[in-house]
């Protein structure tokens, strides 16, 4: 667990003064994992998107650690040349401090574009923690549908119509995805509760391998909802179980955030703009549907959990 | 046949792709990211050989894909490495994206190409089309003629790319030079070392005492500057190149220029090509001023910066050229390495020669010397007044029904 008293000592790394929207997810995200890597140095890299445009508006940067980027599908493979400098310098001595590697991306630059390169990258075992800010849809672009997506959701590209109602298929479960690749470490985490996340990162950056998070991060603009309601929105997916909270280490599944009371995904819905529809009454049998496959993924996960894998 | 011409140098018989392979070796890159496409295949299997035997200390990144090699090599680049990749056609066409990326960097990154035809339909054999659909990217391009040539040139790439602060590519026809086994004279390890140089970054990200931000979005007050400054520093790089050529030669001997001008000082035709046929050509050359007749050649070494004012200058008094394109455009009108030629001739105010345009050679197919002493014929009735020149693109050895 970390201690508050502690990260306050360390350097913020993403200073104030980004273009990024009042209520931004993706801002906490980036703070808060620069903050839980402490004092050791990091180099940062991003996928194109809203972190990237809004943080690197030339010439100023909001960034104090090095930060690198250069296109959309590619920050895993991006994160990873550097990382093999590193390790190439650091043996032919040019280099002797510890250096640590992370890789933002969003839910389009991680889950669909750059699905490829994060495979590959995580697959050859380098050193660094891919952050995949998950806002389920392209926000940077204006808020089309991507494989993060939910069902039900209303987005441009899937938009809620007279014959659809917003998108039809299931998100895509990348978590699974990037446990499937038996790396050391892979975690769901939320924004909205700054302990469960700092202590994965921290996890996460203190193994010698490679590690993923996958965050949830409310978008006010795209999800619909007030600015100052990001981080209840969150702990609310995790209420209702849309979005667990829960590590993989070694192979071994463990539930961080147990709901009190596992409350009706409605609740999750509702305040979002991206789901009225979906409260229309002939959509009922839709939001059904959500509830029946939130509940059998929770139970499974509860299962794995209990079990350990 | 050829002969030493380094006091220490040392002949052996080595294909297009193990002498790359071997200038890599020498020039031993901190990392090298790569993903493999026929014909260039070799020469980072043969690399990654010396790095699983520990003969370079060079990190080998075995990525998923040629978006992902240049992805790493740039991101290498751009945290203090000596970086280097290599690939072909489709591997190419994948990286395109990155091509440009890695020239706005402004990254020093030499690749090893290794020129094949590309897809539909699909072919593995020799043409230049892959780079010639990047002659627009901000890579300095670097054609050889032979392995020889393909060896020195990526010995003088590093340092051209270092100094102009520009990815720069060396290319070899596919096959024909990359499979071809040729006598070559390699030098010793030691003396390509000290050529090459240590290399020393300004900026580099990780140098945590000066962390910076690199890749920042560029709106409309400066994405025009930096552009600029790209496009300037390729005019610049032309100085670069002659320069470590010169170095190069006051080295190991052997003498590099932008382009080769072969029989061309009182030449009434010419021919304008780049690559392994410019060897072919020489025959057929000889084989005509034999006869008496006064036909040049003009090998393109670098395309790209393309030496547009010097070539004009040594075409002006040719009665009648053709250039010779291993790529077509697709452009309705005419190929890459024509149109250049001829807007710079245009741009000179030469007037005198008559210019036509031959595509050959696409996909590997054959190209020998009775369709270059055709060439030679037909620019000889276009001098002579006996024949108006083509104003469209003549197909050399190609079945038109």
């Amino acid at each position: 667990m970390a201690n508050l008293k502690e990260l306050s000592k360390n350097p913020e790394r993403l200073t104030g003064g980004h273009r990024l929207c009042a209520g931004c997810g993706a801002g906490i995200v980036a703070r808060q994992a620069l903050i839980a890597a402490g004092n050791v140095p990091v180099v940062v890299t991003s996928a194109t998107g809203c972190l990237e445009v809004s943080t690197t508006i030339f010439p100023y940067t909001a960034w104090k650690n090095s930060f690198f980027h250069s296109a959309f599908e590619n920050s895993a493979a991006t994160c990873s040349g550097i990382e093999t400098a590193y390790r190439s310098l650091k043996k032919q001595g040019k280099i002797n401090e510890d250096i640590r590697f992370i890789a933002f991306g969003g839910d389009g630059g991680t889950y669909d574009i750059g699905l490829q390169s994060l495979s590959g990258a995580m697959e050859r075992g380098h050193r660094m923690l891919y952050v995949c800010y998950n806002n389920e849809a392209y926000m940077n672009t204006g808020i089309q549908r991507s494989g993060a997506t939910p069902k039900g959701a209303h987005t441009t590209t899937a938009p809620a119509g007279k014959v659809h109602q917003g998108k039809e298929q299931n998100k895509k479960d990348l978590t699974q995805i990037m446990i499937a690749h038996n790396i050391p470490y892979v975690a769901q985490a939320y924004v909205g509760n700054w302990n469960d996340f700092v202590t994965k990162v921290q996890k996460a950056l203190a193994i010698d391998g490679p590690s993923f998070i996958n965050i949830l991060t409310p978008c006010r603009l795209g999800w619909n909802y007030k600015p100052e309601d990001t981080m209840s929105l969150a702990r609310l997916a995790v209420d209702t179980c849309v979005w667990p909270s829960f590590e993989v280490e070694n192979g071994i599944y463990k539930i961080n955030v147990t709901p009190k009371e596992k409350k009706p995904v409605v609740e999750f819905l509702k305040p979002q703009g991206r789901f009225k529809h979906l409260f229309k009454p002939e959509n009922a049998h839709i939001l059904e549907s959500i509830q029946k496959d939130v509940d059998e993924k929770w139970g499974l996960l509860q299962r794995r959990s209990a079990i350990g894998c | 046949m050829i002969k030493t011409v380094y006091s220490k140098g040392k002949l052996v018989a080595k294909t297009g792709n193990e002498v790359m392979a071997e200038a890599m070796r020498q020039i031993e890159p901190d990392v090298v990211a790569a993903y493999p496409i026929t014909p260039a295949t070799e020469i980072v299997q043969i690399f990654s050989q010396f790095v699983a035997d520990g003969i370079v200390k060079s990190e080998y990144v075995a990525v998923e894909s040629e978006h992902s090699a240049m992805s790493a090599t740039i991101a290498a680049s751009a945290a203090g490495a000596r970086a280097m990749t290599g690939t072909s056609s489709q591997g190419l066409c994948l990286m395109w994206e990155m091509l440009y990326i890695a020239s706005g960097l402004r990254l020093p990154i030499v690749m090893a190409e290794v020129n094949r035809a590309i897809s539909a339909p699909i072919n593995i054999h020799g043409d230049q089309s892959d780079t010639m659909g990047a002659r627009d990217s901000g890579w300095i391009q670097i054609y050889s003629e032979n392995s020889q040539e393909a060896y020195d040139n990526m010995i003088q790439a590093t340092r051209i790319a270092e100094k102009a602060k520009l990815p720069t590519m060396v290319t070899t026809d596919g096959f024909i030079i990359s499979h071809c086994m040729e006598v070559v004279e390699l030098y010793p390890d030691v003396d390509v070392k000290a050529f090459v140089g240590e290399y020393k970054p300004e900026r580099y990200l990780l140098d945590t005492k000066k962390p910076y931000t690199l890749g920042s979005i560029d709106l409309q007050d400066y994405y025009f500057e930096h552009r600029y400054q790209l496009a300037q520093a390729m005019r610049d790089s032309k100085d670069i190149i002659l320069k470590v050529a010169k170095d190069f030669e006051k080295t190991f001997g052997r003498r590099y220029d932008l382009y080769e001008k072969y029989m061309l000082d009182d030449a009434e035709i010419a021919i304008v090509v780049i690559g392994s046929t410019a060897g072919t050509a020489k025959v057929v050359v000889q084989e005509l001023r034999e006869k008496g007749i006064k036909a040049g050649l003009v090998k393109m070494r670098v395309f790209r910066p393309f030496p547009a004012d010097q070539l004009a200058k040594d075409l002006a008094h040719v009665k009648a050229v053709a250039v010779m394109d291993r790529a077509d455009s697709c452009s309705g009108a005419y190929a890459p390495l024509y149109s250049d030629v001829v807007s710079s001739l245009f741009a000179a105010g030469a007037v005198t020669p008559k210019v036509v345009n031959y595509v050959y050679g696409l996909g590997g197919r054959e190209i020998n010397t009775a369709h270059i002493s055709d060439v030679y014929k037909t620019l000889g009735k276009i001098a002579s007044g006996a024949e108006e020149s083509s104003t469209q693109v003549e197909y050399i050895n190609v079945r038109k029904k």
